[in-house]
């Protein structure tokens, strides 16, 4: 690859950043290779060393927050033709909802999933609870003259302590990778506003 | 190495490497090659981050038919250098206590 294959590839990598900021990096790494012609380097060696495309433009985007990304491609660009605006708002009875519905579903996903931890810790809370309600049972069978009664029910008391320990390390264990689910969700969302052409 | 204080002491590294004569990206890394390796993408992170903080500035000059950018340290970069110094006890005392804590095992 040359050097200028290697900023061409670049440059379609970065598609969707602010310019000037593709423009800044493009100079940079320009310089490098010219740099390390200098040298003695050749062409193609100088690009090589330099790394390749796809993991220069990876470590890029991840440095750059969604909200600066968003923010550049959400604005229409000069070549936007008056059909295209047309077009946008013609359609916005159908994008718009679909848009706002697509939303809803992530957000929808994403809070049961919550419910769905909160809910673990609420059993586990019970079962807790129930452990702890089987010493009086056991003492009441007891004072009322059931022997096997109060061995049940502390057998049962028992169960329900151990069923709590096994849920409480399952409902943390559920809540980080739910907690983990957004930022890594986000990232994902990344790459779909940079790296490619678009019409509009 | 933790990530935090990697950047750190990157960011010292580099204006370290400023501190005597302005220089220029790819000498930059070739001085740093025998106490760090750095990727030019790094690089390119750390020079923005200390140009943003008014750490350094940056001038082009004309070399060889083409533009070269050269990295100039300001007062602040150099106070960040020393201030780097006094932190450094801070951080060999935490050092001196995890190791020693580590010592009482054996």
């Amino acid at each position: 690859m040359n050097k200028e294959e290697f900023l061409y590839a670049l440059n379609s990598k970065l598609f969707g950043l602010p310019p000037s900021e593709i423009e800044e990096r493009l100079t940079f790494y320009s310089e490098m290779i010219d740099d390390r012609m200098e040298e003695g380097l050749s062409e193609e060696e100088a690009v090589a060393a330099i790394g390749s495309v796809d993991d220069i433009a990876r470590q890029i985007i991840e440095e750059i927050p969604l909200s600066r990304i968003m923010r550049n491609t959400a604005v229409p660009r000069k070549g936007l033709k008056v059909w295209h605006i047309v077009l946008l708002i013609l359609g916005a009875p159908i994008w718009l909802p679909l848009l706002v519905a697509a939303f809803a579903v992530v957000l929808t996903v994403y809070v049961v999933l919550w419910v769905l931890v909160v809910c673990m810790f609420i059993v586990a809370l019970c079962l807790i609870v129930a452990a702890v309600c089987s010493i009086p049972a056991a003492v009441f069978y007891v004072t009322s003259g059931s022997l096997s009664g109060a061995v049940f029910s502390i057998g049962a008391g028992l169960i329900c302590a151990g069923l709590t320990i096994l849920l409480i390390a399952v409902s943390i264990l559920a809540a980080k990778g739910v907690a983990k689910l957004a930022p890594k969700v986000i990232n994902g969302i990344k790459p779909a506003f940079i790296g490619k052409e678009r019409t509009i | 190495m933790d990530v935090q204080l990697k950047r750190g002491l990157l960011d010292v590294c580099v204006l370290a490497a400023l501190k005597d004569e302005d220089t220029y990206g790819y000498k930059i890394i070739k001085d740093l090659k025998p106490c760090v390796e750095l990727s030019e993408s790094t690089l390119y992170t750390i020079l923005k981050r200390l140009e943003t903080g008014g750490f350094i500035t940056v001038y082009s000059v004309e070399h060889e038919g083409r533009l070269r950018k050269y990295y100039h340290i300001t007062d602040r970069g150099l106070g960040r250098i020393d201030e780097f110094r006094y932190e450094w006890q801070e951080i060999l005392s935490i050092y001196r206590f995890i190791v020693g804590k580590d010592g009482d095992h054996e």
